[in-house]
């Protein structure tokens, strides 16, 4: 088995039922796990909300540790679509030259350090500054902020042996409270600044809505850009002629970065709070319970990919839902896709080969099923490209 | 070389040429409002959607069922939508007319 080899756990379950179940604090969880399925209930708002009690779409549920709702994620059409249309101008920014060129030079330095070292713990000393960094880009704040995002760790809700830690919760959420006091002090052209001053239905956004956009933004982009980072680089190293092929075929990048999203999806799954009764692969489904999208199940369908459990790194049709799908795909994908593909390019510029020296597997254990999803720690060495 | 022209939702026509890639690229290179190709081509965002001409179809031909799979579940899918991404560009596109979907 290879190192940097994600088990398809759904398959069974996927073909012979086509849901699993899992119970998340007494607030159990019916998982859809067949692509078309997946697509269809993320699509349909009405019967499969998001605007539930906020925390409550989360796997596992967040409802006892946050009161914020995170904007515009868990509000659904048509009110959804309002906040949606005033934060997608920002985070289409990645799509800039110049956001492009920081990016490189801050993922180029990030790259050369490493090559100094004998050993790198990927994901607490590559992927996580990396990470922070990057974010201060997509927020438009000083780079010395990432300084404090690093201090954080690796997750800003879990911790190790927690599932849920409301202590680091609360040092995340005081924390945004304290930068919009500052940006509604000393406006600038910060991500705050910005929120604060746009307006919805002909009136400012509140202090409470600029938190539950900066909470989504904070939280949805850390542990999922840190797991695909370090995945990307375990797989690189069992398969050098990858970088190989990016030195020699530059254009597959792109197809690369979204296959690597299909294979390691990031994200496993996320929640809807069901309104009405309903069935499910002809399961009844009880109003007010809860089902969720498990993106990783559907990304493995072999109704719809080829050699699902194969990473093909040019995949020409890759329908995958590793950002999500309808209303509520991922606000961060172009700002993920651009730290991914100027990633690869980096790599292949710089590294030669990789070597693997030891790595601990992160198994998110989901009742009926075990889910690699990451490392809690893997130490590589970068090799110079001669 | 292949002249195509793209109608965006507000009414502004764009004409570009190309001789090869995708109307996506196309599309995406020229600024055309409305086709963003998140995903690059790999037929996983439905941002590229456009709808042909009525006499185009047969030229162009059929969405594969994957491709339809996407469009069933846009709001402003009828049966003279493809997306752009999926559509090679050639000699034999010359004269296209593409309306851009959302």
């Amino acid at each position: 088995m290879e190192k940097s080899a994600f088990n398809d756990s759904f398959e069974k379950a996927r073909i012979e039922k086509g849901y699993g179940e899992m119970n998340d604090q007494d607030d159990p969880v019916k998982m859809v796990l067949r692509h078309k399925d997946v697509r269809k209930c993320a699509h349909n708002y009405k019967t499969f909300t998001s605007a539930a009690v906020p925390g409550r779409i989360v796997v596992p549920s967040e409802v006892n540790i946050r009161k914020t709702r995170q904007i515009p994620f868990e509000l659904d059409p048509p009110i959804h679509g309002l906040y949606r249309e005033i934060v997608t101008p920002w985070f289409k920014r990645p799509l800039e030259a110049d956001y492009q060129e920081k990016l490189t030079l801050q993922i180029s330095a990030i790259v050369d350090r490493a090559l100094e070292n004998d050993s790198v713990e990927v994901v607490n000393e590559f992927a996580l500054p990396l990470q922070s960094r990057a974010l201060t880009l997509l927020l438009n704040t000083p780079y010395t902020n990432a300084e404090t995002w690093i201090s954080w760790g690796t997750h800003v809700f879990r911790s190790e042996g927690e599932a849920l830690d409301g202590d680091k919760a609360n040092i995340l959420y005081d924390y945004i409270d304290e930068q919009i006091e500052i940006a509604l002090e000393h406006p600038g052209e910060d991500m705050y600044s910005v929120l604060l001053s746009s307006e919805v239905n002909g009136r400012k956004l509140t202090k409470e809505e600029v938190k539950g956009v900066l909470v989504l933004t904070f939280a949805g982009g850390r542990d999922t850009v840190i797991n695909a980072v370090t995945n990307s680089i375990a797989y690189l190293a069992e398969h050098p002629e990858a970088l190989e092929r990016f030195r020699n075929e530059p254009e597959i990048t792109g197809k690369a970065v979204e296959e690597f999203i299909r294979y390691f999806s990031p994200l496993t799954q996320m929640g809807r709070v069901v309104t009405e009764d309903t069935q499910i692969c002809e399961h009844a489904i009880k109003a007010d319970s809860r089902i969720s999208l498990c993106w990783a199940s559907a990304n493995r369908d072999a109704l719809v990919f080829e050699n699902p459990d194969e990473i093909v790194l040019d995949r020409k049709i890759n329908p995958h839902v590793g950002f999500g799908f309808s209303h509520h795909n991922c606000l961060g994908a172009t700002h993920a896709r651009q730290i991914l593909k100027i990633l690869l390019n980096t790599l292949a510029a710089k590294v030669g080969s990789i070597e693997i020296q030891e790595y601990k597997e992160n198994i998110e254990n989901l009742d009926q099923f075990r889910r690699k999803v990451g490392f809690d720690s893997i130490n590589v060495k970068f090799n110079r490209l001669n | 070389m292949a002249e195509i022209t793209f109608i965006t939702r507000d009414n502004e026509t764009i004409k570009v040429a190309a001789t090869s890639g995708s109307v996506m690229t196309l599309a995406v290179d020229n600024g055309v409002r409305g086709i963003d190709g998140d995903c690059g081509g790999v037929c996983s965002c439905a941002t590229c959607h456009v709808h042909l001409e009525p006499q185009d179809m047969k030229l162009i031909g059929e969405a594969s069922e994957i491709e339809k799979d996407m469009l069933e579940l846009d709001d402003n899918a009828n049966e003279f939508s493809r997306l752009g991404c999926q559509i090679e560009i050639s000699e034999a596109l010359d004269g296209l007319v593409l309306r851009v979907a959302n």
